[in-house]
């Protein structure tokens, strides 16, 4: 049995007279021990989801599971079983480190005594050790992020939902926070889902990802399987020799899905998968006589997965990041210029 | 049970947070403090103009600042209720199993815990100005007080959980409080009124408390003007109880 399990969970918000369907039949299917990530564009339904799972917010129609506990009929069961870090904490700048740490513990009904042992083996598993009598105001973004994350695993639940865990950390914090989101898995066997902004950090911690957009989910696989299919990877070989007839070379090669020279006079070849595509490349071209003299290969991200199912990147990205990766369309338009 | 434990868990924690900054608690009583000082000596004097012993002014002029302290202190809880669901606090604390009940009252008890030690400061300050009052007088009204800022306490938190904003919080209680509060007679008795204003004044449920109250610092304790005080009150209080855990439940899937 899964520990997730959605179907068909919709929800309508009414403002007025008009009726907004924010979620619009989801399916989800999480197994045990998994990382899962969910990803969407803004207002894609995200967070309405997320919030269903959690119990905050109660599915216009559908049924779910929560680590064998029905939503609807056993919400007070199902928060037992799961923690919830929100996107915004939800500490107070006046309360203490561990006050807050033993208010939640016994909130779940841990004794007295335990429940100190509890906040004391959180405190040195988050790297907040010695933080406990601190207000938690006075707290570093990540140190109060680790207490955030802290406060949801004091009952050692079954399920970790995280709101975008790492938005706003600066990036040493944002590896540590990795770090801590997979020693769960690893020594407690915790099943973590999370919504996060980062591409790069789905791909980094996520084991399957979720794609939900206008509502729906539109694709679920792991990271790997969805670069494959809905990205390529772009390889940029610059050749001694003759570039055009390299090109016309490479375009016939399995494997390939475009050749095209660029203006610079080397040759754009897009992959479906460099992994065995790139051996292929280099082979052929030496079997025709056509040096290599430089490679540069640009990995599919999950970015490009993401214009590819929704039309839309994640999120504005004022770098540009993902824009610097050659597309084939854009070698395609150099040579006509 | 369960519920008594959630309670009391949601109370200690917010009293903590509140005696960690016990400024505020001197800040909430400096207002009704300056009344006493500042006002108080006036309204006596003008109160002995018309006749009035000052004893009997100080006995009708300090319950009044109470009601006051009691309208304004509880009334605007609502404010860090917004506050904490602005900062994700009552979300985190929705996800674990504890009761919706126990998140109103634990941290309304708290705001009238710290409202009857006001209210008391407040006496205390005002015995040395000259007030004399009969103590089971003054112990009853305290009672009342305490019912009257658990009714209001509720109410704002509900109305602050409907709401969300502070801006459209802080002007729907003035609003509402200040008719309330000039009609209650808490500045000048409504005595002194004329006829019309007096019946109006009857209609609003804080006119009988503030009656009741200076009644009973009069020393008057077992009459019906404060027997219906604290029917009122408590009526008030009731209702507000039940207003507010019915906002706080509806409010969870």
């Amino acid at each position: 049995m899964s520990i997730i399990e959605a179907n068909e969970l919709t929800r309508t918000f009414r403002s007025g007279r008009q009726s907004v369907e924010a979620v619009r039949g989801v399916n989800l299917r999480v197994e045990a021990g998994e990382i899962v990530g969910f990803l969407g564009p803004n207002g894609a339904g995200k967070t309405t989801t997320l919030r269903m799972l959690t119990t905050l917010l109660r599915p216009t129609s559908g049924t779910a599971r929560i680590a064998g506990a029905d939503l609807a009929t056993a919400p007070r069961e199902v928060r037992r079983r799961i923690g919830y870090v929100a996107q915004y904490g939800g500490t107070d700048p006046n309360a203490l480190v561990e006050e807050e740490l033993f208010l939640q513990a016994r909130l779940y009904r841990i004794p007295v005594a335990p429940a100190r042992r509890r906040v004391a083996d959180l405190l040195e598993r988050l790297d907040l050790g010695g933080l406990g009598k601190r207000r938690v105001g006075s707290l570093s973004g990540g140190q109060r992020r680790r207490l955030d994350i802290a406060l949801g695993l004091v009952h050692d639940p079954q399920v970790v939902f995280l709101d975008e865990p790492t938005a706003g950390l600066d990036p040493h914090s944002r590896n540590n926070l990795w770090e801590h989101t997979r020693r769960l898995r690893e020594d407690l066997g915790t099943t973590v889902f999370l919504t996060t902004h980062y591409l790069d950090e789905a791909d980094a911690l996520c084991d399957r990802i979720s794609v939900i957009d206008h509502g729906r989910i539109v694709a679920e696989d792991t990271p790997a399987n969805l670069k494959r299919q809905l990205a390529s990877d772009v390889l940029t070989v610059e050749v001694v020799g003759d570039p055009a007839a390299g090109q016309r070379l490479l375009a016939e090669l399995p494997g390939v899905r475009h050749a095209a020279v660029t203006s610079t006079g080397g040759i754009q070849v897009t992959l479906a998968d460099a992994e065995q595509g790139i051996t292929d490349v280099i082979t052929a071209l030496s079997g025709a006589g056509i040096g290599v003299r430089a490679l540069q290969l640009a990995r599919a991200s999950l970015d490009d997965v993401f214009l590819s199912l929704t039309g839309r990147e994640l999120r504005d990205d004022p770098q540009g990041r993902h824009s610097s990766i050659p597309t084939t369309e854009g070698a395609d338009h150099v040579p006509a210029r | 049970m369960s519920l008594l434990v959630d309670i009391m868990l949601v109370f200690q924690r917010h009293l903590r947070i509140s005696l960690r900054n016990p400024l505020w608690i001197v800040i909430g009583l400096s207002q009704p403090v300056a009344f006493l000082v500042l006002y108080g000596p006036l309204m006596t004097s003008t109160l002995s103009i018309t006749g009035v012993a000052p004893e009997r002014a100080w006995q009708t002029y300090v319950p009044g600042v109470l009601v006051q302290l009691c309208l304004f202190g509880s009334a605007f809880v609502g404010f860090g209720v917004i506050a904490e669901w602005r900062g994700g606090v009552i979300e985190r604390l929705r996800v674990t199993p504890v009761s919706r009940v126990a998140l109103l009252l634990g941290r309304v008890l708290r705001d009238v815990a710290l409202l009857v030690v006001q209210a008391v400061m407040l006496v205390l300050v005002a015995l040395p100005l000259g007030l004399r009052a009969s103590v089971p007088g003054v112990l009853v009204a305290l009672g009342v007080v305490t019912l009257l800022s658990l009714g209001l306490a509720c109410l704002s938190c509900a109305l602050a959980l409907t709401v969300k904003s502070e801006d459209t919080l802080g002007p729907t209680l003035n609003t509402g409080l200040m008719p309330l509060l000039l009609l209650s007679g808490v500045l000048l008795p409504m005595s002194f009124a004329p006829r019309w204003l007096d019946l109006v004044s009857r209609l609003t449920p804080f006119r009988y408390i503030v009656d009741g109250m200076r009644s009973a610092f009069q020393g008057e304790v077992f009459t019906v003007t404060v027997l219906s005080t604290v029917l009122v009150a408590l009526s008030i209080s009731v209702l507000s109880v039940l207003l507010g855990v019915r906002t706080y439940l509806r409010q969870s899937a």
